[in-house]
């Protein structure tokens, strides 16, 4: 989460440096979701994150709850990345790290700018079926049996592995991590942390030159109306407000309301 | 060469037509973008037996539909729908592609932008054109407290999807005339990885929230679960709704239907009063068709004080227990 202004004017692009690591809420939804699974089936998690080094913190957390392997790209050359490249990158780190993969589960969207493009675009440039916003899965041998509600309609999809969901923040709600977990998890060495290197990007690869949008400006919006500004203790504010408003409200709940 | 103008697509999302008229809302502003670049209005429109929605397409601004009619793609499947549209962009090079945020729109715009290695900006509250004829999108972003204009200079499609009720639909107009452009599509025989097994109209959700003339949201002022509950109170004595945002809905204070905001519900009160809402732009986009806010905030210059009629700088939390006692004492039945 983004506290001051985070956007570098000279860059045009977020300064992740600035905002706190913490996992996104929805991924948390994926991993439980990912956790459950390996509850019944024998199942290995590794979580996977694109960010500065902060993030690492977060893949601890992933640890403490109960991932296996933790994988970090961490790389100056990606910042300034918008999805497409974002998605790129994410899928490369996938292709040469954990090509075997059966189920890749991500969070429907992030908490930050709540695009929800990079998990269907990572399926895209990796060739496998998707299906986004799931509430339930059930894992069978060779697909996963899905429901989600999709704009007022309930759908039950199959899909083959190996394939991609996006987890919506529904069902899987995420467990508690232990404190012992997560100390566990800080001291352990699982994490590993690569550069575009790692990924066969290309030396000179710059993200943000790569990324076909650009922000030109960022700015508040200003939405100052002439209002009406109470002050003082909750019984005075309160009388204040039905005093001068009573009737309007009253008009609009049909009930009689005293104002004086 | 009439054939060579430049386009500009909206994809046709006609599942929910009575409910949904974001098609209809981009179709009016594509209108206007239309004429400062000087491109054709097009829709984009895969199904089957879609005539009558072709139809309202072009009353309502079309100027030419693009439509795939086939009994396979009666059932809404995204890989199809993105596969169709990527090879007919590749045809066509639309100038600009801007698509209903639907969960469907969200499922299928990314994955078309990536198969076209182009950008998409995510749920855009204005789209311009500026003096080098880009389209400027501007988008919430950094977790909705600031807005962000953001261009795509050198890809195509400059791609963008809108939430339903950002823009004003165009009155009807049936003597308006469209060209309509049939697609084949040939049924691809290999078997499908997705395989669709049913597909049912969720049960009519009661839409008493979006409908409702009093709401009473509440955010994270309100502090706790047991707190927050008290917003019911206080809407059951003045027949009110109750909504809440994203941060409240995420602690489980509520249940997620109840979220107002872009990906929850929009709502157009008489009168809306907010507990404890500092107001990002992903929530106050939702309320601003309310005719009268209440706010009450610790924060004077939280941005929802700034939109509200009348700003109680106090504890969210107290003013909403007295508001209650003034209530049942002033409320005669």
């Amino acid at each position: 989460m983004v506290s001051e202004l985070p956007w570098s004017s000279k860059t045009g692009t977020l300064r992740r440096e600035l905002a706190e690591g913490m996992m996104n809420p929805s991924c948390k939804y994926a991993l439980e979701a990912a956790l459950k699974i390996k509850q019944q089936k024998n199942a290995s998690i590794l979580v996977i994150s694109m960010g500065p080094p902060v993030a690492e913190e977060v893949l601890r957390e992933a640890l403490a709850m109960g991932a296996d392997y933790a994988i970090l790209l961490s790389d100056r050359r990606l910042s300034g990345s918008d999805t497409l490249v974002t998605s790129h990158a994410l899928a490369k780190s996938i292709q040469t790290q954990c090509k075997d993969f059966d189920l890749i589960l991500c969070g429907c969207h992030t908490s930050d700018s709540e695009t929800a493009q990079v998990g269907p675009q990572i399926a895209e440039e990796l060739g496998i079926p998707c299906v986004a916003y799931v509430d339930q899965l059930t894992p069978k041998q060779s697909f996963v049996s899905i429901s989600r509600k999709s704009d007022g309609f309930v759908e039950t999809l199959e899909m083959d592995f190996p394939g991609l969901l996006t987890i919506s923040t529904t069902c899987h709600v995420p467990r508690y991590v232990p404190l012992k977990g997560l100390q566990n998890a800080f001291q352990s060495q699982h994490i590993k942390t690569i550069s575009i290197e790692d990924i066969d990007l290309p030396h000179d690869f710059s993200g943000a030159k790569e990324s076909p949008t650009k922000i030109i400006n960022v700015y508040s919006p200003n939405t100052k109306k002439n209002n009406i500004v109470l002050e003082g203790s909750p019984n005075y504010v309160v009388d204040q407000l039905l005093n001068q408003f009573g009737d309007k409200i009253s008009s609009v709940i049909e009930k009689d309301i005293k104002t004086a | 060469m009439k054939s060579k103008k430049k386009q500009i697509w909206i994809f046709g999302d006609y599942r929910n037509y009575f409910q949904n008229r974001v098609t209809l809302q981009l179709l009016a502003k594509a209108r206007e973008l239309g004429k400062e670049i000087d491109a054709d209005v097009c829709a984009l429109v895969m199904g089957h037996n879609t005539q009558e929605y072709i139809d309202e397409y072009i009353a309502h601004g079309a100027d030419i539909v693009h439509s795939f009619d086939h009994k396979d793609l009666a059932v809404y499947k995204v890989d199809t729908f993105v596969h169709l549209t990527a090879q007919l962009a590749n045809q066509f090079c639309p100038e600009i592609f801007l698509i209903g945020g639907t969960s469907f729109g969200h499922e299928y715009a990314p994955r078309v932008a990536k198969r076209l290695q182009t950008g998409l900006t995510a749920d855009c509250v204005a789209l311009t054109i500026n003096d080098k004829k880009c389209l400027v999108q501007t988008a919430p972003a950094f977790g909705g407290n600031l807005l962000a204009e953001i261009i795509t200079p050198k890809h195509h499609p400059q791609m963008a999807t809108v939430r339903p009720g950002t823009f004003q639909e165009l009155p009807h107009d049936y003597d308006r005339k469209g060209k309509v452009i049939q697609h084949d599509y040939f049924p691809n025989s290999s078997k499908e990885q997705i395989r669709w097994i049913r597909s049912e109209r969720e049960p009519q959700t009661e839409q008493s929230l979006e409908k409702a003339s009093v709401v009473v949201c509440g955010g994270r002022g309100m502090q706790s679960k047991k707190k927050f509950k008290k917003l019911f109170d206080l809407a059951r004595l003045i027949r009110g709704e109750v909504g809440a945002t994203r941060p409240v809905v995420y602690s489980r204070w509520t249940s997620p239907e109840t979220l107002v905001g872009q990906a929850g519900k929009q709502v157009s009160p008489q009168i809306l009063f907010s507990f404890g809402i500092s107001g990002a732009i992903q929530h106050t986009a939702a309320i601003s068709d309310s005719k009268f806010i209440v706010a009450v905030n610790k924060n004077p210059n939280a941005t929802i004080m700034k939109m509200a009629d009348v700003a109680i700088v106090s504890d969210a939390n107290q003013v909403c227990s007295a508001l209650i006692k003034a209530f049942k004492k002033r409320i005669r039945i």
